[in-house]
């Protein structure tokens, strides 16, 4: 017979030896040097190689050589990548620990989806044509999506797979729409064939700065709820038995994720499996605790997603592969190697 | 070829055994004869995880075993091992003298029955349907629902006291109603050998004792040989004719409960002081625990196996 | 033919309580020689009805477009009577078109009857799974990649289906086939074919990307008897051998542990099933696109509609021939002839429908 693995202890009741804590603290703060890292070799690779010395001059001395606008270009790129990472990665471990769920993901759910049918539909009925017209359609669309499958999904009584058929089963749906539209209005399957795969090409500062409030307001409020999530954790009971509001937290995670793959989306269309990946691995090595976790990850899932934005330049030099087309690719493994690791049996 | 042989064998190999064997093992066990159904020196495990190694037990015919041990002993192991659910590492499982895992499937369906911990009643099945659904491998494409197909159903339910719900929906009925119904299409597969995985758990007292003592029924007016897994050592030393205490996978004694249930074994299989004494209703054995004092005085404490709570 | 078992609706269930209670509710048929069949009057009886739609939608259908022909007219016409002109339109142009029709519901309908027995789950569907989008990644390939003929994408998509079949099985086999792991593992290959056909599609030129899109979203358009028959074949194999195994598949449904005691060759039945659907699917997405929710919805309906439980393999089949060729009649005349392809309406029916179910699934505590 299978044994489910026990409930995993709480940090809460048993708080981590001062060591382990600077260990951790340590951890991340390579981690963010890795980050740093990574972010130089965004702006520094591409098209056009850049030295390190070009790099450093174009952000702190511009003078307005080519190298300095590449600079700039690839700057507004990297720094969304940076905002759309961390507000990722932060909402699939929001979204795992809210529905108890390793699976969780924003594309799993569907929030993708809902923000592509939105675009569609901006396109085609609104006569949207610019990349910053589109996300407040795409902020909806995925807002919809993300609360609509919350609710099929059973809410409370969530299970891994209800919650991820019923983003699928919506996923379906709407694309179906979505290829409806398409066939019959070739100017948005010409837009839409490009946005659907999910990309940071695009990224101006006009569209960083409409989507950072929000992506702000999200990250501080998914911070704030790794004390409830962590309560949260162990079951609704317990929960409540410790005091949380159980209902409180529930909306509240939700909002927040909403608020954060509904952005990120909208900044740069649907990106899958970062949400999901890199909380798996941050998970591996701090714990169950999530005021571990949701720093971590929002570190980590940055360095991701730049890391495959950088690769999908590399592989196909001079052109190059969307990010979105990256992720899928090497998350898609990691999603199934997860789905046979665990060893469970209920449904 | 004499089992018998096999068992001696076995044990002489099997030195922890062996001894446990000799000093413990009952008079009802040295006076079985053939066994139709055993366990030779198999090695169970899941992946890489071993539960069990150089395991040998053996079923004595007609007898209802049952088969103790704490937590993620190896229980449940053991028995899907015997029903051929779990292919041994090493060793093999003999039902009637053939190795049970290259005997046709059919075949060992007539011959021996399971009734998992874990099933699933479809969507929108009757009890009569389910108890129906037993007869399987006495069916064929054509011949689908024979005369006597219907009789056994129809018996089997009388037995198990669920023919009044025939026509009501599986997933309509209480916990215990719905572990008769379980029982009762077992039942129904006709096999003069029964495996029970756990059949009391989820039950409340009273049905715990209805479905032990059909299954004592099953065993003494039938002359079914049942085989089961129970948490409750005091139900195992009433009902059981035969009993196999399990820790860490091996056997630690096997024997009649009065021959072998004693302080020292409970001790030794679940790490529990206690007393035992005669129980005033049929003068089995029967386990206290001892008080908290007296136990917080012993070393260890492995936890008390306790009535329906967790599966091994 | 067989066909399931069933219950009798509510009514009939009370007058058996007040009957010496009969154990089983299905129409048993003996024969002196001891053989016996079982027969469900309810199912039955919808497996008639289903099949009579059908033909009558076929008739409709064919009797549907740019030259309108009366539905006398088209069955004279089927039965060899019709004059010259009506003769080429109905048997070259629209017979085949109705067939393809016929045939790839019926197939989609079994091999989601299938999928959703084996996974235990009333939405692990092969759309759900990623057949139809490994069968869409290899007609990309060939649309794409090859600019190819109508010819090598049918075939292209064929090896598509088959090889994302083959590779969920595999990746999901670890001691076994679980259903739970089966639906997840497909969800993951799912994803990242729609990757790659996301990257092939950017990569088109805008003619091939509107092909692609066309045939992503299925379409019976221009089929003829060059689809018929290898689709006429392969269920002429593949049904009577599903059909055997049925009453394995039913034991499956109460676990592996039960029907393994029972007797059923678990692992085996459920591979030679799984292959079984995969080639059904894969081979009704290459004739016709990946037409959605066909497989996902047909077994459900079949399943309401004859109350009982088990697979319903049959009656979710014809309900598959049966959704589809209304479909595509609907689509035909709501948006006019050839406007919008058949899979746009099965999308629509199926979303509607889908949403249902899970708001309806979760009340009832299932899924």
């Amino acid at each position: 017979m299978l044994v489910d693995s026990p409930p995993e202890p709480s940090a809460e009741t048993a708080p981590a030896p001062p060591r382990r804590r600077a260990v951790r603290a340590a951890g991340l703060l390579v981690s963010l040097v890795v980050l740093v890292l990574v972010a130089v070799a965004s702006i520094a690779i591409g098209a056009k190689e850049l030295s390190l010395e070009q790099v450093w001059h174009g952000l702190f001395q511009d003078s307005g050589t080519y190298g300095d606008v590449v600079v700039g270009e690839r700057l507004s790129r990297t720094v969304l990548g940076l905002l759309v990472g961390a507000a990722l990665g932060l909402a699939g471990a929001v979204l795992q620990a809210l529905t108890r769920n390793p699976l969780a993901d924003p594309g799993l759910l569907g929030i993708n989806a809902g923000a592509s049918a939105a675009v569609v539909t901006a396109i085609t009925f609104f006569g949207v044509t610019s990349l910053n017209g589109y996300v407040w359609f795409a902020f909806a669309g995925a807002a919809a999506v993300g609360v609509l499958v919350f609710f099929l999904g059973g809410s409370r009584g969530a299970t891994p797979v209800r919650l991820a058929l019923a983003g699928t089963a919506i996923s379906a749906a709407l694309y179906g729409y979505l290829q409806a539209v398409m066939i019959t209005d070739e100017a948005a399957l010409g837009k839409m064939r490009f946005w659907t795969v999910g990309s940071l090409a695009s990224a101006t500062s006009d569209i960083i700065w409409q989507v950072l409030p929000f992506l702000a307001a999200g990250t501080v409020l998914a911070l704030a709820l790794a004390r409830p999530l962590n309560a949260m954790a162990m079951g609704d009971d317990t929960a409540r038995a410790l005091g949380a509001h159980l209902n409180r937290t529930r909306a509240l995670s939700m909002a927040a994720a909403t608020v954060l793959c509904g952005a990120a989306t909208a900044a740069c269309g649907p990106i899958v499996f970062v949400g999901l990946m890199v909380p798996h691995v941050v998970r591996s090595f701090t714990g169950p605790d999530l005021r571990w976790i949701l720093p971590y990850a929002t570190v980590l899932s940055p360095v991701l997603l730049l890391g495959a934005d950088v690769i999908g330049r590399i592989v196909a030099r001079p052109a190059e592969l969307q990010v979105g087309i990256v992720t899928a690719i090497l998350g898609g493994p990691v999603f199934i190697f997860l789905v046979r690791r665990r060893r469970t049996a209920q449904l | 070829m004499n089992p018998d042989a096999h068992a001696r064998t076995d044990a002489d190999t099997d030195g922890e055994t062996r001894t446990t064997r000799t000093t413990r093992t009952g008079p009802n066990h040295r006076r079985s004869t053939v066994s139709r159904l055993s366990a030779e020196d198999v090695t169970l495990a899941y992946d890489q995880r071993v539960i069990a190694e150089r395991l040998s037990v053996e079923i004595p015919d007609n007898s209802f075993t049952v088969i103790v041990g704490p937590n993620a002993c190896g229980k449940s192991t053991l028995l899907r091992a015997l029903s051929r659910m779990l292919k041994p590492r090493q060793g093999r499982v003999l039902l009637d003298g053939q190795a049970i895992q290259s005997m046709p499937a059919r075949k060992v369906a007539r011959t021996l029955g399971l009734l998992p911990q874990s099933s699933i009643a479809p969507d929108g099945i009757t009890v009569g349907d389910l108890v129906g659904r037993g007869r399987y491998p006495h069916q064929g494409l054509l011949r689908q629902w024979s005369t006597d197909d219907e009789r056994i159903v129809r018996e089997s339910m009388t037995a198990t006291g669920v023919a009044e719900l025939a026509d009501r929906y599986v997933d309509e009925l209480s916990g215990g109603q719905r572990q008769r119904v379980w029982i009762a299409m077992a039942l129904a597969q006709q096999t003069p050998l029964l495996l029970l995985d756990e059949p009391t758990t989820f039950l409340d007292i009273q049905h715990q004792i209805d479905v032990l003592d059909l299954c004592a029924e099953l065993h003494e007016e039938q002359g079914r040989t049942l085989v089961a897994v129970l948490h409750d050592l005091n139900h195992a030393a009433r009902y059981a004719t035969h009993l196999i205490a399990l820790r860490e996978g091996a056997v630690i004694a096997e024997g009649a409960p009065a021959d072998i249930v004693t302080a020292e074994l409970v001790e030794e299989v679940f790490g529990l002081r206690c007393q035992v004494i005669d129980d005033p209703e049929t003068g089995t054995p029967l386990v206290v625990p001892a008080a908290r004092k007296a136990r917080t005085a012993a070393v260890k404490s492995v936890g008390v196996p306790s009535v329906g709570v967790g599966k091994g | 033919m067989k066909a399931p078992r069933k219950q009798a609706p509510r009514d009939q269930a009370e007058t058996a309580q007040a009957a010496p209670a009969r154990v089983s509710r299905g129409r048993t048929v003996r024969t002196v020689g001891g053989l016996s069949v079982r027969v469900d009057v309810r199912a039955f009886t919808v497996v008639v009805l289903l099949l009579v739609a059908a033909l009558t939608a076929g008739v409709v259908l064919i009797g549907t477009g740019d030259f309108p022909i009366s539905a006398g007219d088209v069955v004279r016409t089927l039965l060899g009577n019709g004059d010259a002109g009506q003769e080429f339109i109905v048997n070259e142009l629209r017979l085949p078109r109705v067939l393809v029709g016929l045939l790839v519901g019926a197939s989609l309908g079994l091999g989601g009857a299938l999928f959703q027995a084996i996974s235990r789950n009333p939405l692990g569907s092969p759309d759900v799974l990623g057949l139809g989008q490994g069968s869409t990644a290899g007609a990309l390939v060939m649309i794409v990649l090859f600019s190819g003929t109508a010819r090598q994408v049918t075939v292209g998509a064929l090896i598509g289906g088959l090889v994302t079949g083959l590779a969920i099985y595999l990746l999901a086999w670890k001691r076994g086939v679980h259903g739970y792991r089966l639906v997840l593992v497909g969800i993951g290959v799912s994803a990242i074919v729609t990757a790659v056909n996301g990257y092939l599609i950017t990569k088109a030129d805008l003619v091939d990307a509107t092909r692609a899109v066309v045939w992503m979203t299925g379409s019976l358009n221009g089929r003829d008897w060059e689809q018929v028959w290898p689709l006429l074949g392969l269920c002429a194999v593949l049904v009577p051998l599903v059909l055997g195994n049925a009453r394995a598949l039913r034991m499956l449904e109460m676990g592996d542990d039960v029907a393994y005691a029972l007797g059923v060759r678990v692992e085996r039945t459920r591979l030679l099933l799984l292959v079984a659907a995969v080639l059904l699917t894969a081979s009704a997405t290459a004739a016709a696109g990946p037409v959605g929710f066909v497989a996902l919805t047909a077994p459900q309906l079949a399943r309401r509609l004859t109350c009982s439980p088990g697979p319903n393999l049959v009656p979710a089949m014809c309900m598959g021939a049966t959704l589809l060729v209304v479909a595509d009649w609907a689509s035909q005349r709501v948006f006019g002839a050839d406007q919008l392809p058949v899979g746009v309406v099965t999308g629509i029916l199926g979303g509607v429908y889908l949403l249902w179910l899970l708001v309806t699934e979760r009340k009832a505590g299932r899924i």
